[in-house]
């Protein structure tokens, strides 16, 4: 069956969403937004250097970011590859920061499926409490609709009680359209998150991804009635971009999208940039970075 | 170690409000004639009031006839001298006048927002710089008349009369100074009497750019010193932009007498929403098509055509989006909806919403809080519109859109084309090859595909039908302001 795509137009896309990058985000709205922020924040170190040391490290960060400014929460979840999981799990118990997995042959997935299911089994297993997958891009480019979905519905049961974000890779699909059919697939096959680039491509959650997915996010809600969260990670850098997709979730899909139930923003670099916004806040001067620990 | 729980945070933009401080306005304005302000010749000064407070920002005097007289005199005997400069000369004033503006631009646009009540948004991001562009754009025509009007001779017409509305009052006046001091027209422009300030503040932009005295003046009013200034001997064009009536009387007053006259005047533009259409950016069109600037915008897509078979959709999702529109103090950053310009224009904005629920429409309003003081009304939709009923007909002129809908692309056509307007239109599809079919068959100035309300001075602007005649901005905006020697 030949492939249908909703139609979306990208010069009007691009023009809502540098619109809503112009709100006016200043004194308590800002320390509200940033304290958002990081809440919802995976706190994510994806490099073939990492180490079990390097992952106690940014766990301890993840629980208690910025220790001189208490009313800074923990972020919501710390997103690690499936071998440090058992670490990352074992130095987050009983903090409430949720073990995030990226699974599925991460960022290409270019495996077999039967090796995307181990991936994933290996990961859960280990205590992942929230799986990171990726589609299919071979899959998708070559209009194999049904292969997406199949894979992200063996792997939503591959995750059992684990929560599932899917990542569409935005970058590599070729249009907001595809951007848009990709997210609706997710969807339709159980994705509890669609998430919006694995942080490894040419390009990240720009503010015109995140905003064509949220509202696919919530044009399906509508019709389904299930609620499905969105996660922006990728190239959010510092707290200018991390409040902007804030104000896109805010006024795409509502308040009650600004939790870490159903918002995560995925980043590393960003938080640091927050906590040191968030003191310019109290203290009227700028904070150095020396100020916060890197991780 | 703590844990934070993990309730949902609610989160509201604080008040943005942009400073007035830096503002210098003066507590009293005179007319610009000559160069430098004066007294009017019989003494009448009126308050500019923020529509937005009801508040009184500055006095400004009106024109009557002895100063309309007195500044044609003025205009007449600075034509030959500024017509005598080379082009590129006129051009550095014209220049000039553009980075003032631009130089200017923050203190341009809180002023424009205090005396017109628009979203500050907008006259910071939209007004001035298209103002600040269009005398650029003229600027750079100022030595290539030959080539604005092709192979012929060209020569400027002599005095012009500019007779500007409040919904875009810097704007406008760009649109009509820029080209005409370009072809060498001296100009007698007369901002509208509830927005004038902006006006005032570039007759002092003109004396810093040391504008030659008396090739611009600026004779605030109400209709009284507009219908003087028609009527006055010694113009040669009159440039309007308003409304349909006072159209038809100016046109009248200048029957049989050997005056240029371009006006520019009311619309109830059809946007046109087929089923190809990208619906969620269409949204976004609709609204930006009719409650940008409150709907005071003369090419506002006020009669939304919407087909059949995703009206249902179309509906839903804008009201939706209507929900989220913060209606409120026009100079916070984060204002999507401003207030209406006068209690005159409030008056007409809800007798027709009257008609229209009497008529039965189905009308929603949003329920958004509105200020105690000042001017206001939220934004509202009708559903359930037949062709017949006013609100499909007349102008609103106010944040009202009125939804129809449609079977077919040639029903879409036909229902564009049943007024008597003729200003602008939208189209919204994924279908290029329809757009262009569609375009083409529509009797509006101004088609815009996939967008709305976007303006540019390299393209021209104007009407059919009542809703005016002549073009402004890009090449077709200089032949009104010239005459053709051979």
């Amino acid at each position: 069956m030949s492939r249908r795509l909703a139609h979306v137009d990208r010069v009007g896309v691009a023009e809502r969403a540098a619109q809503l990058g112009r709100r006016s985000i200043k004194t308590t709205a800002k320390q509200q937004g940033i304290r958002i922020a990081v809440s919802v924040m995976d706190l994510t170190t994806l490099e073939g250097s990492d180490t079990a040391g390097k992952v106690r490290q940014l766990c301890a960060k993840a629980v208690c970011p910025a220790p001189t400014l208490p009313e800074i929460p923990s972020v919501a979840a710390v997103c690690v590859y499936p071998s440090l999981v058992g670490v990352a799990r074992e130095a987050l118990a009983g903090t409430g920061v949720r073990t995030a997995s990226v699974a599925t042959g991460f960022p290409a997935g270019q495996v077999s499926l039967a090796a995307k299911l181990r991936d994933t089994g290996d990961a859960v297993q280990d205590g992942a409490q929230e799986v990171d997958m990726v589609i299919s891009r071979e899959a998708f480019l070559a209009g194999d609709d049904a292969r997406v979905m199949h894979e992200i519905e063996a792997v939503r049961e591959a995750c059992g009680e684990a929560h599932l974000k899917v990542i569409i890779e935005t970058a590599e699909l070729g249009s907001y359209e595809h951007v848009r059919h990709a997210s609706m697939l997710a969807m339709e096959a159980g994705a509890d998150f669609i998430k919006t680039s694995t942080g490894k491509a040419a390009a990240g959650a720009t503010p015109e991804v995140c905003l064509v997915m949220l509202e696919a996010i919530r044009d399906y809600t509508e019709r389904s009635g299930r609620i499905v969260g969105f996660k922006a990670a990728g190239g959010v850098s510092n707290t200018k971009a991390a409040l902007h997709r804030l104000v896109l979730v805010k006024e795409t899909l509502g308040d009650e999208w600004l939790t870490p139930a159903r918002l995560r923003i995925g980043a590393s670099s960003a938080l640091n940039d927050l906590l040191m916004q968030y003191a310019k806040t109290q203290t009227g001067r700028y904070a150095r970075g020396e100020d916060f620990s890197l991780e | 170690m703590t844990v934070e729980p993990r309730q949902a945070l609610v989160w509201d933009y604080a008040p943005a409000p942009e400073a007035t401080d830096h503002l210098r306005l003066r507590d009293r304005y005179g007319l610009f004639i000559a160069g430098e302000f004066h007294e009017p010749a019989v003494p009448r000064y009126e308050p500019s009031v923020n529509p937005a407070s009801e508040e009184p920002i500055a006095e400004v005097a009106w024109a009557g006839p002895a100063d309309v007289r007195r500044a044609v005199e003025v205009a007449r005997a600075a034509q030959p001298r500024w017509a005598a400069l080379p082009g590129r000369e006129r051009a550095k004033y014209i220049f000039r006048i553009a980075r003032l503006i631009q130089e200017r631009a923050r203190e341009l646009a809180v002023t424009e927002t205090l005396d017109g009540g628009k979203p500050l948004r907008e006259s910071r991001d939209v007004d001035i710089p298209l103002a600040a562009a269009h005398f650029f754009h003229y600027a750079g025509w100022a030595d290539k008349l030959r080539y604005g009007v092709v192979a012929r001779e060209v020569a400027p017409l002599g005095v012009v009369a500019q007779i500007v509305p409040w919904n875009f009052p810097l704007l406008m006046a760009a649109w009509k100074l820029a080209p005409a001091l370009a072809c060498g027209n001296t100009a007698i422009l007369k901002p509208a009497e509830t927005t004038p300030l902006t006006s005032l503040l570039l007759a002092e932009i003109c004396q810093e750019a040391e504008l030659p005295e008396g090739v611009v003046a600026i004779l605030p009013g109400d209709g009284a010193t507009g219908a003087a200034l028609v009527r006055a001997p010694g113009i040669d064009k009159v440039a309007f932009t308003g409304s349909t009536a006072v159209g038809r009387d100016i046109q009248a007053a200048l029957a049989g007498r050997d005056i240029a006259l371009t006006l520019e005047l009311g619309g109830k533009s059809a946007n046109i929403v087929f089923e190809d259409a990208a619906i969620d950016q269409a949204v976004e069109g609709i609204v930006n098509g009719i409650f940008f600037n409150q709907g005071h915008v003369c090419c506002a897509g006020s009669r939304l055509l919407v087909q059949e078979s995703v009206a249902e959709e179309v509906i839903a999702k804008l009201w939706a989006r209507m929900g989220r529109l913060r209606v409120g103090d026009p100079l916070d950053k984060n204002t999507d909806v401003g207030a209406v310009n006068s209690a005159a224009q409030l008056e007409r904005i809800e007798e027709l919403v009257r008609a229209g629920e009497d008529e039965g429409a189905v009308r929603r309003s949003v329920a958004c809080e509105l200020p105690e003081r000042g001017f206001w009304f939220a934004p509202t939709m009708f559903t359930d519109v037949s062709p017949v009923h006013r609100i499909a007909v007349e102008e609103i002129f106010g944040p009202v859109v009125s939804v129809l809908t449609f079977r077919t692309v040639e029903e879409a056509i036909a229902k564009a084309n049943n007024s008597v307007y003729g200003l602008a239109a939208g189209i919204w599809t994924d279908k290029g090859a329809k757009a262009f079919q569609v375009a083409s068959a529509l009797r509006a100035g101004v088609v815009w595909q996939n967008t709305y309300n976007h303006f540019d001075p390299t393209a021209a602007f104007g009407g059919y039908k009542e809703s005016g005649f002549g073009r402004e901005g890009g090449p077709a905006g200089l032949r009104p302001y010239l005459r053709v020697v051979r």
